[in-house]
């Protein structure tokens, strides 16, 4: 069980993973998560599904290295386990049926949360958009594989080494100027991305979806950690999320809860890879 | 008998043999367990307090009926194995049982040896005969030849164990699904070490594998799987036990800052994911210097004791007055000795942070009690313009939990009841055909001895359900 049967470095520090979990696979939905421990004394940390395959019973995940799970989880190997593969959880991404033309906007590392969407949605005969936006040109993947599924694919570079320099939202205005208008717009990547994002598109009436990441531990609606404030409502991401109404989110409040566990998790990171210096 | 009483020093019928705990001093330093129980001899003494009432008024008082006069006479005689055999005929987990249970307002309130002087320590003789048998016997069960007939179990706490063990000595074959990565419900997550000894709950996690039941972690109900797939693997009847997980907050402004936790996550991040063992754990927990803690019941002494454990200085923040507090007197008392201060009489109005979004205060409203009502509960209103701040470094709310909704998703017609249980008949059936329910799931955050007789009554009509159809 939870086999890694799929191991791929993408772009440095991003990793792609195929783990067999026939349940999880079975039973996966675009816009789901899994929650998962590497090892007994490991943390439990949310990835989104990047993408399912039920007959084969793979589940595939993306995760760039930031922290201590993360790099453990990137130092294993085809045919090794990890301890606690759960999920899908979440809700699903619900689409309109009315809806006919979507943009699509991916920061960092918002690849995997739109791409089993796209997927699907293409599936289904959409018209589709993306933006996809990183640091340098390195942080850019799965380009080719999002070309497939989209008629437009934008592409930014904080640093101007790959498409055009700037942010994803400089594209989304220069869009949106010029006319465009999308029955849907979906946002994942960095907080204030997505705040960005939201504060364009607010402006045109555009309605505007997100995939939150506030810090989770059960994955399961038990321990609250990971409540935001969504309208006047408290919402638990994990059940009640992770995508909700762009225009409702209260980002700020999302952004300073995440900062929460820094100097710990650098801490704990800290002390892993002296570890690894001495050779153990 | 009597003679005998008659003849020792009155005083002594008259007081239980006293327990060894801790130090207070010493055990705020760690996670071990608080009370260490009674040797032999000590148990021996206190069992020959009973007096082998013919109408047992504390076996009334107890849940599940357990035979109490019976397995004491046994401690008399020191057949500690039989004892525990004894107690076993009602009560699957008698080391929890004799750690957890509130014995002061059940089985220990109607002793009546509690007229004159203090009631008989039925939970720490229950306790004592468990640990002793864990600690010199092998469990032994010969198993029942297998009905061919398949239960689901959703949920390994204290109502759903029970139902297993009851369903797998009648023959059933039974499969118990859980969320966690660790077995035991809030036996394991909520409860800390200090009170209920993992390994405790491990053991009897054992037991029941010797007995046949499968476990299948990682397995969320509504998620992972649904109603359709136990269907088709060939279950006959379902046990839903997830009980009350969902925490409660105040609603009040503020709640989100950074520093405010839910006594669940508190209490996950620590007892589950060893968050007092960080960095050998990776999972993180902060706290600083003072504390506070808001509720009365088990849940805040819990919270408030392992956030003492963790270094911090603790306030429990209550909307009443002790007396009221629903938590067991004992974990009260412990709190206390440990150093933690209650406040009477407060409720929160609203939290107050920096600008970093971390919680620095709480601004309270001083409450007054009135008389009690027909029902005796006293109510509380607030001192209009009472209010003033109380300033810490972190806040725990501990007020309560609702049912977990996950269950409804994966059974889309299942009945609820207003407030989000599971409703069911007397026989504990849901509206779902062959679907049973028990525990927290349905009577909304209750005890561990309460889930369990729920646990069990439920294997018995399931076995009727599955038998008659
Ligand atoms: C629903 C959901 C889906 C996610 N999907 C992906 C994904 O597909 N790919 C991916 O690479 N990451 C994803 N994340 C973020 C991922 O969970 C974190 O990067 C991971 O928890 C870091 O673990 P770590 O132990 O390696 O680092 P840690 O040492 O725990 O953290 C290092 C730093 O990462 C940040 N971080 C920690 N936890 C989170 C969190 N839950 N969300 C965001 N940032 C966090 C903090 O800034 C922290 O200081 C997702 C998060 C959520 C909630
Ligand atoms: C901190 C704390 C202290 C307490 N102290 C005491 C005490 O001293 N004495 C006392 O008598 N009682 C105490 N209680 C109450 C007592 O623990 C509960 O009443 C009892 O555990 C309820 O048992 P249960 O089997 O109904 O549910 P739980 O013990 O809550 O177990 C439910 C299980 O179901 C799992 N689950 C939930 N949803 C799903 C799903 N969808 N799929 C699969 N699995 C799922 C959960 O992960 C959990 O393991 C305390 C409770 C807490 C939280
Ligand atoms: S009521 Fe008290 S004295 Fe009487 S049998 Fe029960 S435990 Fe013993
Ligand atoms: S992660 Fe615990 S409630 Fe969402």
């Amino acid at each position: 069980m939870n086999e890694i049967v799929i191991k791929q470095n993408i772009v440095p520090n991003v990793w792609l993973m195929g783990i067999y979990s026939p349940q999880v696979a079975k039973k996966a939905k675009p816009g789901q998560f899994v929650i998962l421990r590497v090892t007994e004394t490991g943390e439990r940390i949310p990835l989104t599904i990047a993408d399912f395959d039920s007959d084969k019973g793979i589940v595939f995940i993306i995760f760039q290295v930031v922290g201590k799970t993360t790099s453990i989880l990137s130092t294993l190997n085809i045919g090794d386990s990890i301890a606690d593969f759960v999920g899908p959880l979440g809700m699903p991404y619900e689409q309109d049926s009315n809806d006919k033309s979507y943009l699509f906007i991916a920061g960092g590392l918002g690849i995997p949360a739109i791409y089993s969407k796209v997927k699907m949605l293409h599936s289904q005969g959409k018209d589709i958009e993306i933006i996809v936006g990183g640091r340098s040109k390195e942080n850019i993947f799965f380009e080719e594989e999002l070309r497939k599924y989209c008629s437009s694919l934008y592409i930014s570079t904080n640093d101007g080494s790959y498409g055009q320099k700037g942010l994803v939202t400089d594209i989304l205005t220069q869009l949106l100027e010029n006319g465009k208008r999308y029955d849907e717009i979906f946002a994942v990547g960095p907080v204030l991305m997505m705040k960005a994002v939201v504060d364009i598109t607010k402006k045109y009436g555009i309605k505007t979806l997100v995939s939150l990441n506030p810090i989770m531990v059960d994955g399961t609606g038990m321990c609250g950690g990971c409540r935001v404030k969504i309208g006047n409502e408290i919402k638990f991401a994990c059940v009640d999320g992770p995508i909700f109404n762009g225009f409702e989110v209260d980002f700020d409040g999302l952004m300073k809860r995440n900062s929460y566990y820094q100097d710990l998790e650098n801490l704990s990171y800290k002390e892993h890879k002296c570890k690894i210096g001495l050779g153990e | 008998m009597q003679n005998w009483i008659g003849g020792i020093e009155k005083l002594e019928v008259l007081k239980r043999v006293s327990i060894k705990e801790q130090e207070p001093e010493k055990r705020v330093n760690n996670f071990d367990e608080v009370c260490l129980g009674y040797s032999s001899d000590e148990a021996v003494q206190e069992a020959l307090r009973c007096l082998e009432c013919k109408n047992a008024p504390c076996i009334k008082g107890c849940p599940v009926e357990v035979k109490i006069p019976e397995f004491i006479r046994l401690i008399k005689e020191k057949k500690f194995k039989e004892s525990y055999l004894k107690i076993l005929e009602t009560n699957l987990l008698p080391a929890i049982c004799g750690r957890v249970c509130p014995q002061e307002t059940q089985c220990e309130k109607n002793c009546v040896r509690g007229i004159k002087g203090e009631p008989i320590a039925i939970g720490k003789l229950e306790r004592f005969v468990a640990d002793w048998f864990r600690q010199n016997c092998e469990f032994e069960f010969e198993k029942p030849e297998s009905n061919g007939k398949k239960v689901a179990i959703i949920g390994s706490g204290p109502a759903g164990l029970s139902c297993a063990s009851s369903l797998a000595k009648l023959g059933y074959e039974v499969v118990i699904f859980e969320a966690f990565h660790k077995l035991g419900g809030v036996l394991y997550y909520g409860i800390p070490e200090f009170r209920l000894p993992k390994e405790v709950v491990e053991w009897e996690i054992e037991n029941l594998k010797k007995m046949g039941v499968e476990f299948r972690t990682n397995m969320v109900f509504g998620k992972t799987f649904d109603l359709e797939d136990l269907k088709q693997e060939g279950f006959e009847a379902v046990f839903i036990s997830s009980g009350a997980g969902l925490p409660n907050f105040l609603n009040i402004e503020g709640e989100l800052l950074n520093g405010i936790y839910s006594a669940n996550e508190f209490l996950t991040r620590v007892n589950l994911m060893k968050a007092y063992k960080f960095p050998e754990y990776d999972t993180p927990i902060k706290l600083g210097k003072k504390v506070g803690v808001i509720g009365g019941g088990n849940v805040a002494m819990d919270a408030a004791r392992v956030a003492r454990r963790l270094g911090s200085e603790v306030y429990i923040l209550y909307r009443r007055t002790e007396a009221e507090m629903p938590a067991r007197k004992e974990e009260i008392d412990h709190a206390k000795e440990e150093g933690i201060k209650i406040l009477e009489l407060v409720s929160p109005v609203r939290f107050m942070g920096d600008e970093t979004g971390h919680v620095r205060a709480l601004e309270l409203v001083k409450m007054q009690l009135s008389q009690p009502d027909s029902s005796g509960r006293r109510s509380v209103k607030p001192i209009d313009g009472s209010n003033f701040i109380f300033e810490a470094d972190n806040f725990i709310v501990a007020i309560g939990q609702s049912p977990n909704p996950l269950v409804k998703k994966a059974i889309p017609e299942l009945e609820l009841n207003p407030n989000g249980s599971i409703k069911v008949n007397e026989n504990l059936m849901t509206n779902v055909e062959g679907v049973f329910a028990g525990g927290d799931i349905v009577t909304g955050a209750a005890t561990v001895i309460l889930a369990m007789g729920m646990g069990k009554k439920a294997a018995e009509n399931i076995d009727k359900y599955i038998m008659c159809s």
